[in-house]
């Protein structure tokens, strides 16, 4: 028998027996950001193909909800800062080494870069809307013209978005749940399907539902995918890789992983799309209502879970 | 100048003296410790084995604590002493999932707080306050590119091991044994 | 004036009332050290003032930090102190826990009704004397005053004996002496005709073979022996360890004998047996200083290694091999007699059997076995002569204990008790530094014992579970706040220690000598306080071995040369004249004979536990002392609570996992009181359970250490006494495991 044991001292609170510094506000963080990547990449791609009027909800209508979703993560953010009156230093910082400077460097280019593009469509969704000063009308036809390249540049910017919280949970490697090249996809592919999901649930047109409907159940099968080689390779990692992965297979996130994430989450609405496209009746709020909230759960599950998978004692 | 530490662990019995110096010598609020000892048994009773080490933050020459910060907050001080700077930490917690060895934690005022080597001590040529107060002499503190400093001669003539070398952190704390 | 409560209720929950009064009265101003000169971080402190610690019995001397706000930052030790070298242990370095726990006594409480519940008042001093004052000479009228009894483990206890003694009384008791170390003292007197002490006389850092019977330094902190057992293996030396736990001192052993428990006379008898019959023994000192050898001989010629590997599972093969490791390192070489040693009841005979061993391996009065202690030869301020009691404790138990050198705590404890055979009873106690319900074995009965005092007064620093049987809680202030009589303590050099307040006492805590002598003011007993105050004592006292309070607030320790170079008096096989019958080494106890006790250890079968019951083996943690830190801010950040460990075999047979909380129920019913933790551990015997002393307190007011862990005291009630001297074995309990409660206990 080994017996390894801290037999006195430490015993910080949030650090021992178990991690947990980060509680809701991050995964919460992390849904709203996932889905706004998603909704931002959506709107740019099908405005570079030349389809926004064909994709009205997709291009036009989405994108209004990001400012206020990425408002809200950030306001998330804060919250879950310990030393929150500093906040401001991460913007008098930039440091490549570290994805959380990534993180918030993005998120504050994003923001005003998004309300921009909004602000481009507006005129399209309320044809009464009236900008009142003239300097705000000139500016907005200004930005008309550079459309394309805010596209490119949005898609660029939202993929880091959606990737970049994979990305910097996996780059700590101290955590050996997190510790795979698979997460930064695997947020992304999901932060896209749940944008995908509520697209073609608001859309009146049924080519815009029938187009996002495929994006999606191609997306779910990515994810599903993902995750089963995410398990593949922590139980060919190292023994702390699959001690994290046991975890799931047989330990206390079983349950909630497989049943919840991947059964209600994933296979249940990607099984009731398929339906829909075959024309099926589904009443369409069933498949939406659980990616989104198979969403939220899978970053829950997934930033607890990293916590509490350790190197040592 | 690299400063590190070696705990010889033949000498230490694991009565937590540094623990107790470190809290009080700074301050550490009641509730939180910077440092702490482990018992490893091995074997079946009555053919064991028992290695006793004292822990505490590596000072790593790779920390992944200072490249996750996304201020200036966690940095490389004199002699690679790894030092968060109040004033510049947020709070974010990014540097305590990042140690492989959950070295730090949440100073009630909001910042990360962790070992330091008592560099207010080491500044003037004093040891760190667990250094100096342990009974059995059982820990070594000083320079490695210093070949004369106990230390260096300790690592020369002494087995020794680090924690999870694969982590591939490159810390700084030695376990003799 | 004493209340006419029959019963004393155990109050548990605050009937304090609130707040505490402002602190030092214009009676009396602790003068503080000046400015002394700083050491290498200017700004870091204000100043440091000299002071011996007061957590264990160690008193190692230290200097104690304050900011300039006059808070205290932190306590070091003093670099000239034999006793700490200039480190102190971990309670030590937590002193300031002590002194900065909200949770300390803050002012005089005294036990009244209030509607029909019992509970504390708060009460102002001079109501608190004349409480005491006039609660002792009642005592005294109806009983005589040497039925008062003083029980003490703490410096400020000296000046309460004074009183005592002033008073009439010679009944000043220590549980140190009958629950620990009073075996060994008379076990060593018998044989050498000196005890072995505190600090012990053993020449560690020079030894090159140590033998530990029990012992578990490293757990046990003693910082001495700590620190010198490491400079010994520094050097080559090696480790024996005798236990049938995996100490940490038994990992760093070269031998390790995992001995079934309680048969450890036959490991000493048969390494007696080996060393004789192989001629290993130090011929040449035994010829000159020893008695009784040829009977020693006859005694042990049966008791060979295989006879003792039927009794303690050590193979005969190692009993040889560690007694020629020992022989090989005579007269280097140190069987530790160990301190608390009342385990069985025949411990006295047990270290015996220690002491004649070192003697045949030489090793008393020699470099790496046993020095020879001195200590300054201090005059105390005088004061008129004392009266003469007409009886001592010793007479409540006629024939009883003829050895013992010290008084019983638990004699007096038990002599409280009023029986038909005794015509008086203890009707008073003055409790101070000592939490009898922790210490003292059999608890119901030491709680019968205090229903049947007239009055009991409690003085400490902590709500401890004593304080709730007390009439009168008194509060002292920590060792931190206060002056107490120089330390002169025995050593290789006689040294001087102050103590001297680093600070204010916090709330309206008082020092042990401001106490005593306001109590003997109200008696008409001042005169035997004669000096104003204690710095007037002090400085008397100090000028009388060439030196001052003034100098030793700036020294702090004082080092002063032996009077005879004669700390190794048999090293070369000098002339000595042993202080027994004989004037030599008595291997065959002479002594013990003419009491009628076995002049030779005999091998004693002890109990074993019934099937399911596992023995109740207890200990120290290097961060803990007894129960009275247990509540300590610095110290439960390194361990807040006790475990019990249990190895994996008999955690698989109950399937106890690891962390689940269980209770304990001994061989006699009595479950613990509060849950304990398991720790399923490879390093216990399968036929015992082990688990630190001095946790599993029940008095609420001890926020943080309240309810934690649980009490082995609550489960010793079966105790063998020790026929010589009275000591009360405790390793004869038997536990095991329960999953639930027990019912409530009522006091």
């Amino acid at each position: 028998m080994i017996e390894e044991i801290i037999t006195s001292g430490r015993m910080n609170p949030e650090i021992d027996p178990i991690l947990h510094v980060w509680g809701g506000e991050i995964p919460f963080y992390l849904f709203l950001g996932g889905i706004s990547a998603g909704i931002l990449i959506f709107s740019a791609y099908f405005t570079l193909r030349g389809r926004q009027e064909e994709l009205p909800v997709a291009v036009k209508w989405m994108p209004l909800a990001v400012p206020f979703l990425i408002g809200i993560g950030l306001i998330a953010l804060l919250m879950d800062l310990s030393h929150v009156l500093y906040f401001w230093q991460l913007f008098t910082n930039i440091r490549w080494e570290s994805p959380m400077s990534w993180g918030a460097w993005t998120l504050g280019i994003i923001m005003p870069l998004s309300i921009a593009w909004i602000a481009t469509w507006v005129e399209d969704i309320f044809p009464k809307w009236d900008w009142k000063f003239d300097e705000v009308k000139t500016a907005i036809e200004w930005l008309k013209n550079y459309r394309r390249y805010m596209a490119q540049i949005l898609i660029l910017l939202s993929v880091i978005l959606g990737m970049y919280t994979g990305i910097l949970l996996s780059a700590f490697n101290a955590r050996p749940f997190w510790n795979t090249s698979i997460l930064g996809p695997l947020f992304l592919a999901s932060g896209l399907s749940a944008s995908a999901a509520l697209v073609s649930f608001f859309s009146k047109s049924e080519v815009e539902k029938r187009l996002f409907t495929r994006i999606d159940i191609i997306l779910i099968g990515i994810e599903l995918f993902m995750i089963v080689h995410l398990f593949m390779g922590h139980l060919a990692g190292t023994q702390v890789h699959i001690q994290a992965a046991q975890m799931f297979l047989g330990g206390a996130f079983t349950v909630p992983f497989w049943v919840f994430v991947v059964g209600l989450g994933l296979l249940l609405p990607v099984v009731l799309e398929i339906l829909e496209l075959k024309h099926k009746f589904i009443p369409a709020i069933v498949p939406v209502v659980l990616i989104v909230a198979g969403n939220l759960m899978l970053r829950f599950i997934v930033v607890n879970a990293g916590q509490a998978s350790r190197w040592l004692y | 100048m690299r400063y590190a530490m070696a705990v010889d662990t033949l000498k230490c019995v694991g009565c937590s003296d540094c623990v107790v110096a470190c809290q009080t010598e700074n301050d550490v609020p009641i509730g939180h410790c910077r440092d702490w000892i482990v018992e490893k048994t091995t074997g079946t009773y009555p053919e064991l084995q028992l290695e006793i080490r004292s822990e505490r933050c590596n000072h790593c020459a790779n920390a992944p604590c200072v490249r996750t910060c996304p201020t200036e907050a966690s940095h490389y001080a004199e002699g690679g002493i790894v030092l968060v700077e109040e004033s510049e930490c947020i709070g974010c917690k990014a540097c305590i999932t990042s140690c492989p060895y959950d070295a730090r934690f949440i100073h009630p005022e909001g910042y990360v707080d962790k070992c330091t080597f008592c560099i207010h001590r080491v500044e003037k040529g004093q040891n760190p306050a667990c250094v100096s107060v342990c009974p059995t002499h059982a820990m070594i503190f000083g320079d490695l590119d210093d070949p004369n400093s106990d230390i260096s001669r300790a690592m020369a003539t002494r087995k020794w091991k680090s924690l999870i070398p694969e982590a591939g952190t490159d810390p700084k704390v030695f376990y003799l044994i | 004036m004493s209340t006419n409560m029959n019963r004393r209720d155990f109050i548990k929950v605050a009937g304090m009332g609130a707040g505490s009064l402002a602190f030092a009265t214009p009676l009396f101003d602790f003068s503080k050290g000046e400015i002394l000169a700083p050491d290498t971080v200017p700004g870091m402190y204000a100043k440091r003032t000299p002071t011996y610690c007061e957590i264990c019995f160690w008193k190692c001397a230290g200097w104690v930090h304050t900011n300039e706000e006059g808070k205290i930052w932190k306590v070091t030790g003093h670099e000239d102190d034999p006793h700490s070298n200039g480190r102190l242990c971990p309670r030590g370095t937590g002193g300031v826990g002590m002194y900065n726990d909200e949770d300390r006594l803050k002012t005089p409480l005294i036990r009244t009704e209030v509607g029909g519940v019992q509970t504390f008042r708060e009460a102002s001093w001079d109501e608190a004397f004349t409480y005491i004052a006039d609660g002792l000479k009642k005592v005294a009228k109806e009983h005589g005053p040497e039925c008062t009894a003083l029980f003490s483990h703490g410096s400020g206890g000296k000046y309460f004996g004074d009183l005592l003694k002033a008073f009439g009384s010679n009944n000043i008791t220590a549980p140190s002496y009958a629950q620990c170390r009073g075996p060994r003292e008379v076990g060593f007197f018998a044989t050498y005709g000196e005890g072995v002490g505190s600090p012990e006389r053993v020449d560690i850092r020079d030894t090159r073979c140590l033998v530990l019977i029990g012992s578990h330094f490293g757990e046990n902190m003693h910082n001495g022996p700590v620190q010198e057992i490491a400079q010994a293996t520094a050097k080559g030396a090696s480790i024996i360890t005798v236990d049938p736990r995996f100490s940490t001192v038994a990992s760093k052993s070269k031998f390790w004998l995992p001995i079934k428990p309680a048969t450890d006379m036959a490991l000493l008898l048969a390494w007696m047996h080996v060393i004789i019959n192989e001629g290993l023994y130090d011929k040449d000192y035994v010829e000159k200083y020893t008695y009784g050898f040829d009977d020693l001989k006859a005694h042990v010629a049966t008791m060979t290694p295989e006879w003792a590997y039927g009794l303690t599972t050590i193979k005969p093969e190692t009993i040889r091999e560690t007694a020629r490791e020992m022989a090989n390192a005579s007269p280097r070489v140190i069987i530790h007699p160990g301190r608390h040693v009342t385990w069985y009841g025949d411990d006295t005979q047990r270290l015996r059997a220690v002491a004649m061993l070192n003697a045949l391996l030489g090793s008393w009065g020699r470099r790496g076995g046993y020095y020879n202690p001195e200590k300054v030869k201090f005059k105390s301020y005088p004061h008129p002569p004392f009266p003469k009691p007409t009886r001592t404790w010793k007479d409540a138990f006629p024939g009883k204990y003829k050895l013992a050198g010290l008084s019983l705590a638990s004699g007096i404890c038990d002599a409280t008790i009023p029986t038909v055979e005794r015509d008086c009873s203890f009707k008073a106690w003055i409790v101070n530094g000592t939490n009898l319900i922790h210490t003292l074995p059999n608890q119901a009965n030491t709680i019968k014992a205090i229903q049947s005092l007239d009055l009991m007064v409690v003085v400490d620093t902590m709500p401890m579970e004593i304080t709730g049987y007390a009439d009168v809680i008194l509060p002292e202030c920590t060792y931190l706040e206060r002056y107490d009589n120089i330390r002169v303590s025995p050593h290789r050099e006689p040294t001087l220690a102050l103590r001297m307040p680093a600070a204010e006492p916090k709330h309206n805590t008082k020092p042990a000598w401001w106490m005593a002598k306001g109590i003997a003011d109200k008696m008409g007993l001042g005169h035997f306080f004669p000096w104003n105050d204690i710095e007037e004592k002090l400085d008397w006292e100090l000028k009388q071995v060439g030196s001052s309070l003034e100098e030793m607030k700036r020294l702090g320790v004082k080092k002063l040369d032996r009077s005879y170079d004669d700390l190794y008096p048999m090293e070369n096989l000098e002339d000595f004249e042993f202080n027994t019958n004989t004037g030599k080494i008595e291997l065959y106890s002479t002594a013990m004979e003419d009491e009628g006790y076995d002049p030779l250890p005999k091998y004693k079968a002890h109990e074993e536990p019934p099937e399911g019951y596992y023995r109740l083996i207890y200990g120290r943690a290097p961060m803990h002392t007894f129960s009275r830190t247990a509540n300590n801010p610095n110290l439960t950040d390194l361990m807040d609570e006790n475990s019990v460990w249990v190895n994996p075999k008999v955690a698989k047979e109950w399937d106890l996992k690891n962390d689940q909380y269980l209770w304990l129920e001994n061989q006699d019913g009595v479950v613990s009181k509060t849950p304990i933790k398991v720790r399923v551990t490879e390093r216990i015997r399968f036929d015992s359970v082990y688990m630190v002393h001095g946790f599993g307190h029940t008095n609420k007011k001890l926020t943080r250490a309240h309810g934690r862990g649980a009490s082995d005291a609550d489960l010793i009630t079966r105790v063998h006494i020790d026929p010589e001297m009275g000591g009360t074995g405790m390793r004869g309990n038997f536990v095991t495991f329960r999953f639930e409660a027990g019912e409530e206990v009522s006091s």
